[in-house]
């Protein structure tokens, strides 16, 4: 890769202003994946001879649209179903209610055999570069198993495709005789970008893709993330933990709590404006590099636990953690509405006591 | 994990003056650390000799004792009955480890002839019960559910088993000729049987928690996030990651089954006499226990060939261990 790829950070600054240029006009594009009221509940067996007595809520009725060309990003914490979403998304889990549209197919309830195809335009890149790659084959095994498994044969043969695969990602053609055991974590998840990229997909959903990662190999990965939706003109459904890692690479961001999406909206009017008490308090607690700023804006702890998905709390899931909440957080669920006008119409938030635009926190710079 | 010079080196540097490395696989790197594991290779090389031996033992013998089953009873004591004349029970050049009490039969042929024995018995079984548990144990353990319920449940019930009661009450009712063998070849058959068929849940217990581990790793996912098939998963993927633990406890396994054609043969239900078995000769010992080279030869090579294979498991447990890399 280029110099900028091993300089730890100021791509926030540099960035920001031509990307942000081209996505104006983009505003009305079509859509690439639509997910309407998404479910999953997983049930809870206790064993052989007793039936489900409960479920995990993991999600519990998500929806959302990304736009062909995007980033959307997912944030949240351990636990909030960010993860199963995306499995759900590239149907490596069965919905249990909702519907999922890619390119104006319903892939919701396909069979093994008719997502096949559909596979190759949707993509995966996962969390763990150190369990993501099967530790016995060497990386032109893995790299070139979608032509195996789809059946396709590239122009000039499999070698050369995944060698040019791994040019791709800024690693050596050499590397195709090697084992994963003898790469880093940020090499381990080159490949496996590799790999994603192998079928020229469409949508790639990258499961926190930098979270396992050294922080200043997170910056790479990223950036190389970026480079390539640029050339290969792809759509990415990212999904963090972290609100500062998204935070340069997302045109839109969502905000996940307990199963539900809270808030949604254009990267720059959440992180600017965030509405929604929980993204205000997940902006709060991003660290400021900076230490003299670190004094001007307030640090919001929230109380007590993540409540249990198998039990969630009524109506507003998260009235147990907020500062702000009344008797009508929790009878009545407040809807995902839209709240801002104008240029912010894509603000979506879901609390009956939504922060003033003005809000206390939020990224200082 | 991995090697640390390369942990966080910068990509850049990595590519630098590397053109035709062959990268080196797991099995090459738990070969690389056997070899350093001298306990271990002193095992594996008892083991090779003793397969070489028993092998060979129909022309050892020829040089030295003869048979395994000569009388030699003009070579029993004069003065006390029964007893081998000569010191150390009758060892001598022909007779490196003495003669047996009453019959004068060569105890080093026999003691050769007992390594067929009980290496053929112990390594059929252990590859019946690998087969078996292995078999069962993917299956188990990849499809999950009522499944793996119901098959973990018969492992339960094999391992309760009283399995020795069994192989005794067995053998007492077992015919002379069933399934077109008789003598020799069927009480083989029936012993690897008794000893594969009722050990394998042991290795059917390891593989199903090995597939469970291994079926929630990330790379299975990525398969089928490619749209991978259950065999390709199965085969190409889980497989080769289990190779190495299946290896590891089947040369475990081999030395339990080595004691337990032992202890049959000893009781009178295992190998049955006058075919040379280790268990047997000490049961024969028994005895005369005033004569304790009778005893010792059998004992020490079911005590070498037990240990052997102990180590030469250990070193390899130790050699395929991810934690060691």
């Amino acid at each position: 890769m280029t110099t900028s790829e091993t300089e730890p950070t100021p791509a926030v600054d540099t960035t920001t202003t031509p990307r942000h240029a081209s996505r104006t006009p983009d505003r009305e594009r079509e859509n690439l994946l639509e997910v309407e009221d998404l479910v999953k509940h997983f049930p809870i067996k206790g064993g052989f001879l007793s039936g489900s007595k409960s479920a995990v809520q993991a999600v519990d009725g998500v929806s959302f649209t990304v736009r062909r060309g995007e980033t959307f990003s997912i944030v949240g914490e351990s636990g909030c179903g960010k993860s199963t979403t995306a499995r759900l998304i590239t149907r490596l889990l069965e919905p249990t209610a909702g519907k999922v549209t890619f390119e104006g197919k319903d892939i919701t309830h396909l069979s093994d055999g008719r997502m096949r195809p559909l596979r190759r335009d949707i993509q995966m890149i996962f969390q763990d570069p150190y369990s993501s790659l099967n530790p016995r084959h060497t990386v032109g095994k893995i790299v070139g198993a979608p032509y195996k498994l789809q059946g396709v044969e590239p122009e000039g043969g499999r070698k050369k495709a995944v060698q040019a695969l791994l040019q791709t990602v800024g690693l050596s053609p050499e590397h195709y005789n090697r084992y994963p055991h003898e790469f880093s974590g940020g090499q381990r998840q080159r490949i496996g970008i590799a790999r994603t990229l192998a079928l020229k997909p469409r949508l790639i959903v990258a499961d926190e893709p930098v979270s396992a990662l050294d922080v200043s190999i997170q910056a790479q990965v990223v950036n190389l993330l970026e480079d390539l939706q640029q050339e290969l003109d792809l759509t990415y459904v990212m999904i963090a933990h972290d609100l500062s890692v998204v935070r340069h690479v997302s045109d839109r961001v969502a905000v996940m709590y307990l199963g539900k999406i809270v808030e949604i909206g254009d990267r720059d009017d959440l992180y600017d404006r965030p509405r929604h008490p929980y993204t205000v308090a997940m902006l709060s607690a991003v660290p400021v590099p900076d230490t003299k700023r670190r004094h001007q804006r307030e640090r919001i702890r929230l109380q007590g636990d993540v409540p249990s998905p198998i039990n969630p709390p009524t109506a507003c899931r998260f009235h147990t953690r907020c500062w702000k909440a009344q008797e009508i957080c929790r009878t009545e669920e407040p809807l995902l509405l839209q709240i801002g006008t104008g240029a912010e119409s894509g603000h979506q938030v879901a609390c009956h006591f939504p922060e003033e635009p003005s809000g206390p926190a939020g990224i200082p710079g | 994990m991995e090697d640390p010079s390369l942990s966080h080196a910068d990509p850049e540097a990595v590519l630098v003056g590397e053109k035709q490395i062959e990268g080196r696989s797991l099995s090459q790197i738990a070969w690389g650390k056997l070899r350093r594991d001298k306990v271990a290779l002193a095992g594996g090389a008892f083991i090779v000799f003793l397969i070489l031996v028993a092998i060979l033992a129909p022309l050892i013998v020829k040089i030295t004792g003869g048979p395994p089953n000569a009388y030699h009873e003009d070579l029993l004591s004069p003065y006390i009955p029964n007893i081998p004349a000569g010191d150390f029970g009758g060892m001598s050049w022909r007779h490196p480890m003495g003669l047996e009490t009453v019959s004068g039969r060569d105890i080093f042929s026999r003691v050769l002839y007992g390594a067929r024995i009980s290496l053929l018995i112990a390594i059929l079984a252990t590859m019946l019960s690998v087969a078996i548990g292995t078999t069962v144990g993917i299956i188990a353990g990849f499809f999950g559910g009522w499944v793996d319920a119901i098959l973990s449940r018969i492992m339960d019930m094999f391992l309760a088993f009283p399995l020795l009661v069994f192989a005794i009450a067995l053998s007492g009712v077992f015919p002379d000729k069933a399934f077109g063998f008789s003598g020799l070849p069927l009480r083989l058959g029936l012993l690897i049987f008794v000893i594969g068929f009722f050990n394998w849940p042991y290795i059917g217990r390891i593989v199903r928690g090995q597939t469970i581990s291994l079926r929630e790793r990330e790379y299975v996912e990525a398969a089928r996030s490619l749209g991978a098939r259950r065999p390709y998963i199965l085969f190409t993927e889980l497989l080769p990651n289990l190779l190495a633990p299946i290896l590891v406890y089947s040369t475990l396994i081999i030395p339990t089954n080595i004691l337990f054609e032992a202890a049959l043969s000893f009781l009178g239900v295992g190998i049955p006499p006058p075919t040379a078995s280790w268990g047997g000769m000490l049961a024969d010992a028994v005895t005369f226990y005033t004569v304790p080279h009778f005893m010792f030869w059998p004992g020490l090579a079911i005590f070498a060939t037990v240990l052997a294979f102990n180590l030469f498991g250990d070193g390899l447990r130790d050699a395929f261990d991810p934690r060691g890399r």
